[in-house]
């Protein structure tokens, strides 16, 4: 009997490596299903720093990694010019430093190994660098300067599933991987549930690729195939606003809570490692000592942090995998895994990309992508490197921001920086529409009537991610009415205002609970009299 | 963990409540601001990721401080949008506001030729050209100058005698009381040395700077500012205190200073106080005694600067002219009378000035005093221009109900 293919490739996971794989899949020509069990970007993909690596962490004990980090680095400010934002970063190094070996001599071997895999890296004075970056902890004693800076996670993701749409792919996102449709030792497809109704369905494909992240490690085993994956937790904190516009990392062997990233309107700090059983990888929370060790490490790369409001709390889970030459599991790799089950198991028509990292997740597409072409015998080569991401054929604010009628207000500012060269789509028809809905973070009603039409929102989280709505200092206390009524609406279903909303708080609260002290603590109680909880959230943890 | 969570003027201790919202006269009458919380705390978290969140319309506040005063947290809103304007704002002033704003170079210039200036200023011609050509209202008669400055007069008549009284001050007269309103300046120091104190001036006392502040000439505001602040230092040093009328002047030297100009004024700052606030404690403490004249009677109502809000001094004044027998004081409700210094004078706010004033004006319209005692110059062309009704600052209204000769001798022995 033929089987009846309904797309070329289903690609497992809505994270940015399934994302960038659709996009790149389908830029090739191939008819691409994305299935993403809850919305784009909300595993690892959303918990991490939103670091635009230059590689030089890498440099010295990992140069193929750094290589590889610089390169995509170079290829994102060209492609993705609107998720990313081009800061610099500093190593510096700090008196203590030198006391455990980590000191102007360590600067050096490091200096030489930036250089050598290809990252513009020089050593400036401490004055230099103060003048570079005046938050700096002013007792350095030395620093690099690199060509780090910040990429916006969520946006990275949602312009490559837009790209991906727009060259035809289909994205089902609240689709749950069931298992897959199998016959012998040839996956023909999966059977998925939609989280939001209850049905079920099937599709059927020649390649199916697993791209769940850490989730890929039960994915590959419902083939039969085993993935050795070690879930590590990393935990980082919100600051209420930016208060270094440089990255600031410490030279010395990677550490907890080494990197302070300014990314949109925040700074964030982390990260921890601590490896997590698989169990626990749904529901991550920040502990205690977690936050203590983030704000004192933080403090050292800049003292003003002991005084700064934090915002919240969140933790991720890195896909890190066992290498699969060390029969052991031992040893660890953080570089790119890229598995075609049918040489490695013996299981024909499906794909595990995993591994690698934020930065380098193009790259892991192209493999991904080599590797399913590979397997459909189409050759056609990779063009994701050259091709611009929706929205960022222009990068600044500035020049996008003259796209609107007259002078743009703060809300048309706010959406130039998020929605880039896409604010032609946004419409600015009534006077409620350029009116703010969240004042903290600029968001329009036309924003949010532009995300529900274009970008696929079902919930205010999705709507966050996709325009920062409810993100910000009081987050979501004052305008989350307002923002769960216009979404509502927009959805056509009024009458779900009051659950999103109150979805939304509960998820904001778990974030401040960690960090439940001082102006955070005030803007909880706050939070509590407003919305008149019936029952008020215990203290217990904070 | 954290000690405090403390940021620049403290405005990420903000916890959107919107109190300032409900408070701030601007919000109220000017579609086109964007109100204090926006332009101050949240403005300021975009505007440090990128300059460009800089918005125009934050030249619209008024800086009457009203949301700082409201503000549960503590967050220097008023402050942070006028750092705003000065760290983002347009470079260079106009030359309007150059003039408005230099009150220390415009007063001697002007003052040399005050009975032409004066009738020029006042002809109907005159004012429409400055209206179409600079952009100064219309409505406004711009303040009359003297021919002969305080400092004139005091170099000529009272110098002299001032060395002859054991305890001294110094005496921070202000542009106003200088250039504008000599009698002021001779009101303060009759009650001063009636209550047997020497008034020194500061020789080189440069106008505090409000003015260029609000119309962005933060160079030669600061020049001011530092030259003021070593002189006060001399002052504190040799053991006078600087006692000064202003509110809006006060203001600036105690908390603009630091906050927006950076100049360090902690060595100075508690020992600056308002006429009204040294006079009360004085008495109060018995240190100083009035005696008051026989069949004084006024019926005033007091009308508390912005600036007097922020303070928190308003009390002082009250209190001091309750002392008065003979003094039916009623408290106006508090309400800002729209001028704030320079911004009602410039036509694109004239509008918006009067608005913002008419709940006072009408409160004072219901009272119907004899006069409003108020301590702001400002506010007096305001409440003048607008009801009718004449303004007196509170040192004249002593002036008036002290005996003056009985003072004196009282606080000789």
């Amino acid at each position: 009997m033929p089987v009846n293919h309904d797309f070329d490739v289903i690609i497992i996971g809505g994270g940015i490596t399934g994302a960038g794989t659709a996009r790149d899949c389908a830029m090739r020509g191939l008819k691409v299903l994305l299935i993403e069990r809850s919305d784009i970007a909300t595993g690892a993909t959303g918990r991490n720093h939103g670091l635009l690596h230059s590689g030089a962490r890498y440099a010295v004990k990992d140069s193929e990694s750094a290589e590889e980090c610089i390169r995509e680095n170079k290829i994102l400010r060209r492609i993705a010019a609107n998720c990313v934002e081009v800061t610099g970063g500093l190593f510096i190094t700090l008196p203590e430093d030198a006391d455990s070996g980590f000191g102007l001599d360590y600067q050096a071997t490091f200096l030489e190994a930036c250089n050598k895999a290809g990252i513009e890296a020089r050593a400036i004075s401490p004055r230099e660098a103060i003048q570079m970056e005046p938050s700096v902890n002013p007792t350095l004693i030395g620093a690099v300067v690199v060509p780090d800076g910040s990429v916006d996670p969520f946006r990275l993701c949602s312009a490559n599933v837009t790209d991906a749409v727009l060259h035809g792919a289909k994205v089902l996102v609240y689709t749950e991987f069931l298992d897959f449709i199998r016959e012998g030792d040839t996956i023909l497809g999966v059977k998925v549930r939609d989280s939001r109704t209850g049905e079920t369905a099937e599709y059927r494909a020649p390649v199916t690729v697993n791209a769940a992240g850490i989730w890929g490690h039960g994915v590959a085993a419902k083939a039969g195939v085993k993935i050795g994956m070690y879930p590590a937790k990393g935990a980082l904190l919100v600051f209420g606003h930016r208060v270094n516009n440089v990255v600031i990392n410490r030279c010395r062997k990677s550490a907890d809570g080494d990197i302070l990233v300014p990314g949109d309107s925040v700074t964030v700090i982390g990260t921890t490692s601590t490896k997590v059983p698989f169990e626990e990888c749904d529901h991550m929370e920040v502990t205690p000592d977690e936050v203590k060790l983030l704000l004192r490490e933080g403090c050292a790369l800049c003292p003003s942090l002991a005084s700064t409001r934090i915002l919240r709390a969140y933790a991720g889970v890195r896909p890190l995998v066992a290498d699969d030459s060390d029969p052991t599991g031992r040893s660890i790799s953080r570089g790119i895994v890229c598995l075609d089950h049918e040489t490695r198991d013996g299981i024909k028509g499906f794909v595990s990309i995993t591994g690698g990292k934020l930065m380098t997740y193009r790259l892991m597409a192209e493999l991904a992508t080599d590797a399913v072409c590979r397997k459909l015998g189409v050759n056609k080569t990779c063009t994701t490197a050259e091709t611009p991401l929706p929205g960022s054929m222009d990068g600044r604010i500035e020049s996008v921001s003259k796209r609107f009628e007259g002078k743009p207000s703060a809300g048309q500012k706010g959406a130039a920086g998020r929605q880039g060269d896409m604010v032609g789509k946004i419409r600015f028809d009534t006077d409620a529409d350029k009116q703010l809905v969240c004042e903290c973070e600029n968001v329009t009603l036309a924003e949010i009537k532009y995300a529900v039409r274009e970008l696929g929102v079902s919930n205010l989280e999705d709507l966050r991610r996709r325009t920062r709505v409810g993100m910000g200092t009081c987050q979501g206390t004052l305008c989350i009415r307002r923002a769960a009524k216009a979404l509502a609406e927009a959805l056509g279903k009024p009458e779900m205002a009051e659950k999103l909303a109150a979805d939304y708080l509960d998820e904001r609260w778990k974030g401040m609970r960690a960090v439940g002290w001082g102006d955070t603590l005030r803007e909880m109680e706050f939070m509590q009299r407003v919305y008149k909880f019936e029952k008020p959230y215990s203290y217990d943890e904070v | 963990m954290q000690e405090t969570n403390i940021s620049a003027k403290n405005f990420e201790q903000c916890q959107k409540c919107s109190l300032c919202e409900t408070v701030c006269p601007v919000m109220a009458n000017n579609p086109k601001y964007a109100g204090p919380k926006r332009s101050g705390p949240d403005g300021e978290r975009y505007r440090l990721k990128n300059g460009i969140f800089f918005e125009d319309s934050l030249k619209y506040c008024l800086n009457c401080k009203r949301c700082e005063v409201a503000c549960p947290s503590g967050v220097r809103i008023a402050d942070l949008i006028q750092q705003a304007r000065i760290d983002y704002g347009r470079k260079a002033p106009k030359l309007r506001d150059m003039m408005l704003a230099s009150t220390d170079q415009m007063g001697p210039l002007a003052g040399a030729f005050a009975p032409i200036v004066n009738f020029s200023l006042g002809l109907a011609p005159v004012k429409g050209l400055m209206h179409a050509t600079i952009g100064v209202d219309k409505h406004r008669t711009l303040p009359k100058y003297s021919s002969e400055t305080f400092v004139h007069w005091y170099k000529k008549h009272a110098e002299a005698a001032q060395d002859a009284y054991k305890k001294q001050i110094s005496y921070f007269h202000g542009c106003y009381a200088n250039y504008n309103y000599p009698q002021l300046g001779k009101d303060f120091v009759a009650v001063m040395n009636a209550f047997g104190i020497g008034v020194q001036l500061i020789p080189e006392e440069r106008c505090c700077g409000v003015a260029k502040i609000a119309n962005g000439m933060i160079a030669a505001a600061t020049r001011d500012a530092k030259i003021n602040i070593e002189a006060f230092l001399r002052s504190v040093k040799e053991g006078r205190e600087v006692v000064t009328v202003s509110t809006t002047c006060t203001l600036t030297l105690i908390e603009e200073y630091p906050e927006l100009l950076k100049v360090d004024n902690s060595e100075v700052r508690d020992h600056i106080s308002l006429v009204e606030q040294y006079l009360y404690k004085g008495i109060a403490s018995g240190e100083l005694k009035p005696v008051w004249k026989d069949g004084f009677k006024a019926r005033a109502a007091y009308h508390c600067p912005c600036h007097q809000e922020r303070l928190g001094w308003g009390i002082f004044t009250t209190e001091l002219l309750k002392m008065i027998p003979g003094m039916e004081l009623i408290e106006l409700e508090s309400n800002c009378c729209g001028i704030a210094g320079t911004y009602g004078f410039k036509k694109e706010n004239y509008k918006v000035s009067q608005a913002i004033g008419k709940p006072l004006f009408d409160n004072i319209a219901a009272v119907a005093p004899d006069y409003v005692a108020c301590e702001c110059e400002t506010c007096k062309w305001q409440i003048e221009m607008s009801t009718g009704v004449p303004v007196k600052n509170p040192v004249s209204i002593l002036a008036e109900a002290l005996d003056l000769e009985k003072t004196a001798a009282a606080n000789r022995k």
